[in-house]
């Protein structure tokens, strides 16, 4: 059995107002926010940006696990991209649980069932028809969780499911929307699979219900979860709040997400109970570890929810999310990336690896074989640049080129401790809003997909900090 | 190993450009005919007289066939350059070696470019298959890093930045409104290129240069055979060329308010000419203003302006057709246009006519005898830049 050992959360920058549907196709819209995958970030980015600040270059990782109701490819294993950005090495396998919620706890119970060390990212992209609940109610988002041997930072003690074939909600490969059945309908059998479940793995992990400090409850079935909630016997102040009024309902990542939240202020030796709802129940029991103290991810869950940009327009979310199409730039379209100079240069491409010159130290990005400083020939040694900070050298607003969101923004980036980037910046408050001088961090994108084919890179963003109030106060 | 280069050794004897722009009328290979057949004239020569040639084009035809066909050369040698925005340059460059070298007598270069035959905005080049990693600026994204980079170093202001640009623009195109061969033909007021339409960074389209189609030739013989074609040629100075090793995207040095290689072009250049005060010897400039802040950065970079106050320079009128330094007496980029690879040529071109009294309308009124030439291709940071000089006077 593995513990988890570290964790990550990551809430894309922008949000949607609910209000903002209603005053575009009528109606209330409803209240509150959902959190929205920028145009420019997939279920297979966003997994990525959730497991980088758990794998540094010495981390071991012998498996990744991608689950994701919404894959950017089939027959193509997506989880190898997100391996490829975290530069993990040939031998670590990677393979997608895609399909519905329940592929979450299908890679929760196959991480903590190996005694290998196991990394399990979880993204969800929650998308509906125009003025539908999924669309109003869903989110976007991600997390990470590493599994590993030792205590770690939070031990599986109790495992049980309750499965029930259900036509609650379902959708045919190559629909936009789900399709789901009358909501009262799926209710009572959702909670009734909720107490079982839930039951059942208090029993296996010998917790009775008043020991559990933090309870999670989350499904697509909003109003099913919200009853499971008071149904499940425990003290209503352990609770943790679902965030869907803010960040929307992210599907198979809920859960994830909300459980690195709950890490992100747990205390050694505290009961955290998780159910997840959808095709019956799933539920796991946590023992919080000593190791907490020391592993909590670097941005806080609540700083991610928090720095949320909620000015997005209905229609750019519409055009972003491939259902309103508007009229392209005079220019030719982006270039396909072919397939041989991307394997070629995979190590690049996708993990951000450059080069460094070992007779003057010089680094390069991309990688070169000639050094520009000292001439010096193939005497490169790899030089990561995905986790490093740079600075705004000089910038520019590509109001000519394509972008999937014109205007393109681009910025050469002076990175701390030598090298150079010229970059797409992105998660902008607005395209006028970098300045020479600007700290800015990288992040792993999908610039754009032509031909079917969907061009990964970096980017680079405003530098985020952690806002004060916000937890991780021991790390 | 140095760069002596062939001061006065080769001589231009005829010159011929069409009339750039949209050129919706004439094909890529009209425009060739037209260009070709004005130089031969203007040197009292026949096409059969033309021992060989050099084609510079970006992307309008592949080969030499590309001139040989609609000329009908009579099995020729035609070499077909390309070098970016510098092609034409280039394509001149090899000409005149291979003149002075002694395998040709009479050499012609030709600079030709199609690009209004496609409905895209602005430049479009298709780049070689790759791994989607390279950025996707565009050209005028490009060039205005230079702008933000600029300001913040010698303290100019967004408004004092864009009185500059915009009095760049404004000069060139009212040297362009004298021009009957420019793109653009009238005369644009400050307040109309201050609020143009947004492009890139605080360039709008005002700040770009045109668009545009259109040829350019010159006839290359030894100097000492040029007044046989000629009362008036123009003897080649200097030709300089480097290609830069791509070091300002990659390294931190490079900081974006020059261009390295326009200084080592230009240092060449003058060596090969014995020109050592550029801004007091040379009686007027072509040079590449791609975009406005383009022109200002080169003021700097080839010696007419001291550092940091090029800016300053263009405000007081230094390089106004009435100027201590007219630059770009023929309009530029900026409103005589800029297909690709005829630009090179057609900056010779108006040294060809400046130099020999024949401007009309913008002839400057000058008592030096040196004209230059300057032309680059690539982006800030990663570019080839061609420098020549001409003079009507050979060497003593």
């Amino acid at each position: 059995m593995a513990s988890i050992i570290g964790y990550g959360s990551y809430v894309p920058y922008w949000r949607l107002q609910r209000k903002a549907i209603g005053g575009a196709l009528g109606g209330r819209g409803g209240s509150g926010t959902r959190a929205v995958a920028s145009y420019d970030e997939d279920t297979t980015s966003m997994a990525v940006e959730a497991a980088r600040p758990i794998i540094g270059p010495e981390t071991t990782v012998d498996s990744v696990i991608f689950a994701t109701t919404a894959p950017a490819y089939l027959d193509k294993t997506n989880a190898n991209a997100i391996h490829a950005a975290l530069a993990l090495p040939a031998s670590t396998f990677a393979s997608d649980a895609i399909g519905s919620v329940r592929s979450t706890a299908a890679a929760f119970r196959a991480a903590a069932a190996n005694s290998e060390s196991t990394l399990v990212a979880i993204a969800d992209q929650r998308i509906g028809l125009p003025n539908s609940a999924d669309e109003r109610d869903g989110g976007d988002g991600a997390a990470a969780f590493l599994f590993g041997p030792g205590d770690g930072i939070a031990e599986i003690i109790g495992t049980a499911s309750s499965s029930v074939e259900l036509l609650d909600r379902w959708r045919i490969p190559g629909d936009i929307a789900s399709r789901t059945w009358e909501e009262r309908f799926a209710e009572p059998v959702f909670v009734s699979a909720a107490t079982d479940a839930f039951a059942d793995a208090l029993k296996k992990a010998n917790v009775t219900p008043d020991e559990i400090d933090k309870l999670i409850v989350t499904g697509v079935h909003t109003r099913a979860a919200k009853t499971a909630r008071k149904a499940l016997g425990i003290r209503p102040e352990a609770v943790v709040p679902d965030l869907v009024d803010v960040i929307g309902n992210t599907g198979a990542a809920h859960p994830g997400i909300l459980l690195a939240g709950v890490l992100d202020e747990a205390t050694p030796g505290q009961v955290i109970g998780l159910v997840v709802l959808g095709d019956g129940a799933d539920a796991f029991v946590l023992r919080v570890r000593e190791g907490i103290t020391s592993a909590r991810q670097p941005l806080p869950l609540a700083t991610q929810v928090a720095a949320g940009n909620d000015t997005l327009r209905y229609a750019d979310f519409l055009t972003w999310r491939g259902q309103l199409r508007r009229e392209p730039p005079r220019r030719p379209d982006p270039d396909t990336p072919m397939a041989p100079p991307a394997l070629r240069s995979t190590r690049w491409k996708f993990g951000l690896v450059g080069s460094r010159c070992t007779s003057c130290d010089e680094r390069f990005a991309p990688p070169q074989r000639v050094c520009l400083n000292c001439g010096a020939v193939d005497e490169m040694a790899e030089q990561p640049f995905a986790g490093a900070k740079g600075v705004v050298r000089t910038f520019t607003v590509d109001r000519l080129s394509y972008s999937p969101s014109p205007p393109l923004v681009a910025a050469v980036i002076d990175i701390e401790g030598g090298g150079r980037l010229e970059f797409e910046v992105t998660d902008l408050v607005g395209p006028e809003s970098v300045a020479v001088g600007d700290e800015v961090e990288l992040t792993f994108r999908r610039l754009y997909t032509v031909d079917g084919v969907h061009n990964y890179f970096w980017k680079a963003r405003p530098q985020r900090t952690v806002t004060a109030g916000s937890g991780g106060e021991d790390s | 190993m140095a760069s002596h280069g062939i001061r006065d050794r080769v001589a231009i004897v005829g010159m011929g450009c069409t009339k750039f722009g949209e050129r919706w009328d004439k094909s890529t290979d009209d425009l060739l005919v037209d260009s070709t057949q004005e130089a031969l004239q203007s040197a009292n020569l026949d096409v059969k007289e033309i021992d060989a040639f050099w084609l510079g084009t970006m992307g309008s035809g592949l080969s030499g066939l590309t001139l040989s066909r609609p000329l009908k050369l009579d099995y020729r040698p035609v070499s077909r350059n390309e070098n970016f925005c510098a092609t034409g340059s280039d394509a001149f460059r090899n000409a005149c070696y291979a003149v002075a070298s002694g395998a040709y007598d009479v050499a012609m270069a030709v600079g030709v470019e199609k690009l209004k035959d496609t409905p895209y905005s602005g430049l479009a080049v298709a780049g070689a298959a790759n791994d989607g990693t390279q950025p996707a600026l565009s050209a005028p994204a490009m060039f205005s890093l230079l702008v933000p980079a600029y300001q913040k170093k010698y303290g100019v202001t967004e408004e004092q930045m864009r009185e500059v640009l915009t009095r760049i623009a404004w000069k060139n195109h009212a040297n362009g409104a004298r021009n009957p061969r420019a793109q653009f033909r009238a005369a644009v007021p400050k307040e109309t290129i201050d609020c143009s339409p947004p492009i890139a960074g605080p360039l709008g389209v005002f700040d770009c240069s045109g668009v545009s189609d259109g040829s350019a030739a010159a006839i290359i013989v030894r100097a000492e055979d040029a007044h046989r074609y000629t009362d008036n040629p123009l003897y080649v100075k200097a030709l300089a060329f480097v290609a830069g090793p791509g070091g300002g995207t990659l390294g931190q040095d490079y900081d974006f308010t020059t261009f390295h290689e326009v200084v080592r072009s230009a240092e060449d250049a003058y060596q090969q000419a014995g020109v050592t005060d550029p801004r007091g010897q040379i009686a007027m400039a072509e040079v590449h203003d791609c975009f406005t802040p383009t022109e200002l950065v080169l003021m700097e970079d080839l010696g007419f302006a001291e550092r940091g106050t090029a800016w300053k320079e263009v405000l007081a009128g230094t390089y106004d057709l009435e100027g201590d330094l007219p630059v770009n007496p023929d309009g530029g980029l900026k409103s005589f246009g800029h297909p690709i690879g005829a630009s090179g040529l057609r900056m010779l071109f108006e040294c060809w006519l400046q130099l020999r009294g024949q401007a009309e309308d913008r002839q400057i009124k000058t008592s030096k005898t040196l004209g230059m030439t300057h032309n680059l291709g690539g982006l800030p940071g990663e570019c080839v830049s061609f420098v020549s000089l001409v003079g009507t006077e050979p060497s003593a």
